[in-house]
């Protein structure tokens, strides 16, 4: 496990102060947070890579804040990989083994990885001529050939194609899995938070604005800020009234029962694949059937961004092209939008 | 007919000038005195031991640059500190300063009268007209070369594969001697025969400090002012050839190994 308290991390033009975080044994958590929100600072300081200017750093229990980074048991795998391109693949994994003393079983553990991660016929290659996918799976059995207690990754997915992703997405995954292990892991991108977290943080300028299981933080983000970062791109300022908000012409129900009415901040939003779109003609509208009229179409592969505009309010929805395709769409064209109070959340 | 865009013929004219420039007085030089007058400067002990004490001195020159300039080279190029910037103008100073200037600054420090000059006769230590202080002078003229090529190096390599290697467990000097050192080497050679290439060819600074012993360039000079230019001319000639092979030798051996 890794707690964080009061941690205050500067460096010249930024820092993070006073930040609680509690990473709990064994799981999978993210730190997300656009470029420049402190998450690699945060991760460095976890390992010892960054001068901590006060609070604590434990990991495992054990107060490492002021520790070097040879005595905290952390591994780090970055985006870049940075392997050393002296040394083949095999003394790669090998490179921190002397520095550790290793049980039989961990020996049985590391040859498992190197099989699991599918190395065995890479071990004796130059690491220059590995592809992408290759290179992040080398720099992941180096970092737990020295059995760490915490695996920490930095954006280990951003600087590879498609389909490098899935593949290391799904290892890291089965790793996790198998191991038992506290993984930590920054990324700037929901979507592999969604798939990789059992709980999550969501940074932003060194602050966490929310922090719980990533589900909860998909489907109720609390801040407008994280709102927008997990997607909800319909995002409006809401007027309160005796039954709830407003925003337009739409009515939206209160808050759920519980909710402390102080961290409302005054927000309605729908997630732009919660519109669903139907032909103009398919009745007269309902109380969640909104007339709408698209204002552009952004093709994007086998889904399609749509702006439309519905009851005065511009919102965007998500759709796959086959009903583009089906609903005849094209800018200025009508149609018809179930919206039920029910899709819209209260921030 | 082709047509040549301006800017290729520019470029081109003004790159044959350049080289022109650079070779022509040089090719010059060798090609002038005959291989009887080699031959004979060659047999001459006072020149093959001139050559011999410059190689010697600025080689010398270039592993105290080593030696002592990587770390300097390693915290300029990792850490971030106040007065940084300061140390590396001060680092660039030996190039600007013209040379004489250089020889008589380690001369005013040298002598008795100056405390460092005391404790260093003290110690047995003398600089005027002493190979101790030829060697001295070329250091300090050959030490902006080094730190500077390998400061670039070591910035070369991204720091995130040293924070790996902490993470791993090696400490700061198992850092630099597995990860930074083995990558860092070809910079450090380079930066070497910069330091001893400048060294060598070093003749202000060293004519102050130390006329006798004589290195290469002095005699040129003492050659040229006492017998003219067709006595002075085969020994620069030698040096020219001498110092050609070891650098191309050193150069080769430095070279990046194709990746296979």
């Amino acid at each position: 496990m890794i707690l964080l308290e009061r941690l205050t991390v500067r460096v010249p033009g930024f820092a993070v102060i006073d930040l609680d975080l509690e990473v709990r044994p064994g799981e999978f958590f993210v730190l997300l947070g656009p470029t420049g929100s402190g998450k690699t600072l945060i991760l460095e300081s976890i390992a010892g890579l960054t001068r901590v200017a006060s609070g604590r750093v434990l990991v495992q229990g054990r107060d490492v804040t002021r520790k070097p980074p040879e005595q905290r048991r952390v591994g780090v795998v970055y985006q870049d990989s940075a392997l050393f391109p002296h040394l083949n693949v095999e003394k790669n994994i090998a490179f921190g083994r002397r520095y550790h003393m290793q049980k039989p079983e961990q020996d049985r553990r590391l040859t498992e990885i190197v099989d699991q991660l599918g190395l065995v016929p890479l071990l004796k290659r130059s690491v220059n001529n590995l592809s992408g996918g290759e290179k992040q799976r080398v720099a992941l059995a180096r970092a737990l050939a020295v059995s760490p207690s915490v695996l920490l990754l930095d954006e280990p997915l951003s600087s590879l194609d498609q389909t490098f992703r899935e593949e290391i997405r799904k290892s890291l995954k089965d790793l996790h899995h198998s191991l038992g292990l506290t993984f930590f892991m920054v990324t700037h991108d929901f979507s592999e938070a969604l798939f990789l977290a059992d709980r999550a943080a969501v940074l932003s300028a060194g602050r966490v604005e929310q922090c719980g299981p990533i589900q909860e933080i998909f489907r109720q983000p609390k801040t407008p800020f994280v709102a927008r970062f997990v997607g909800m791109k319909n995002l409006f300022p809401a007027e309160r009234t005796d039954a709830g908000f407003r925003v337009g012409p739409f009515e939206i129900p209160g808050p759920a029962e519980g909710t402390d009415p102080d961290t409302i901040h005054g927000y309605a939003g729908v997630r732009p694949e919660d519109l669903t779109l139907l032909p103009p003609d398919d009745g007269p509208p309902g109380p969640h059937l909104w007339p709408g009229r698209i204002l552009e179409i952004d093709a994007r592969g086998i889904f399609c961004q749509l702006s439309l505009e519905i009851g005065g309010l511009p919102f965007s929805a998500a759709v796959g092209m086959e009903q583009v395709f089906r609903l005849g769409l094209a800018p200025g064209s009508q149609v018809l939008v179930d919206l039920p109070p029910d899709r819209w959340r209260i921030i | 007919m082709k047509h040549v865009d301006p800017f290729v013929g520019l470029t081109l004219a003004t790159s044959l000038l350049i080289l022109a420039f650079i070779l022509l007085p040089l090719v010059e030089m060798v090609v002038q005195p005959s291989v009887g007058d080699l031959y004979r400067t060659l047999l001459d002990p006072d020149v093959r031991r001139a050559i011999l004490l410059s190689l010697y001195t600025s080689g010398l020159a270039a592993i105290i640059s080593l030696l002592l300039g990587t770390p300097l080279a390693y915290l300029l190029a990792r850490r971030n500190f106040k007065g940084r910037k300061l140390i590396e103008s001060a680092i660039d100073l030996p190039i600007m300063i013209p040379h004489p200037v250089v020889g008589i600054a380690i001369l005013s420090m040298a002598g008795r009268g100056h405390w460092l000059g005391g404790l260093l006769h003290d110690l047995g230590v003398t600089i005027m007209g002493s190979i101790t202080g030829i060697v001295v002078v070329l250091t300090f003229v050959g030490l902006p070369f080094y730190l500077n090529t390998v400061k670039n190096g070591i910035e070369a390599i991204p720091p995130r594969m040293e924070n790996i290697s902490r993470s791993l467990g090696a400490g700061m000097t198992a850092t630099f001697l597995r990860v930074t050192l083995p990558l860092a080497w070809r910079s450090m050679l380079v930066g070497a025969i910069m330091c001893m290439a400048r060294a060598i060819s070093e003749f202000g600074a060293v004519v102050i400090v130390a006329y006798h012993p004589m290195t290469a360039p002095v005699m040129v000079y003492e050659r040229f002012t006492a017998y003219g230019l067709k006595y002075s001319q085969p020994v620069a000639v030698w040096l020219i050839l001498t110092c050609l092979i070891l650098f191309l030798a050193l150069r080769v051996f430095s070279l990046p190994r194709r990746s296979t």
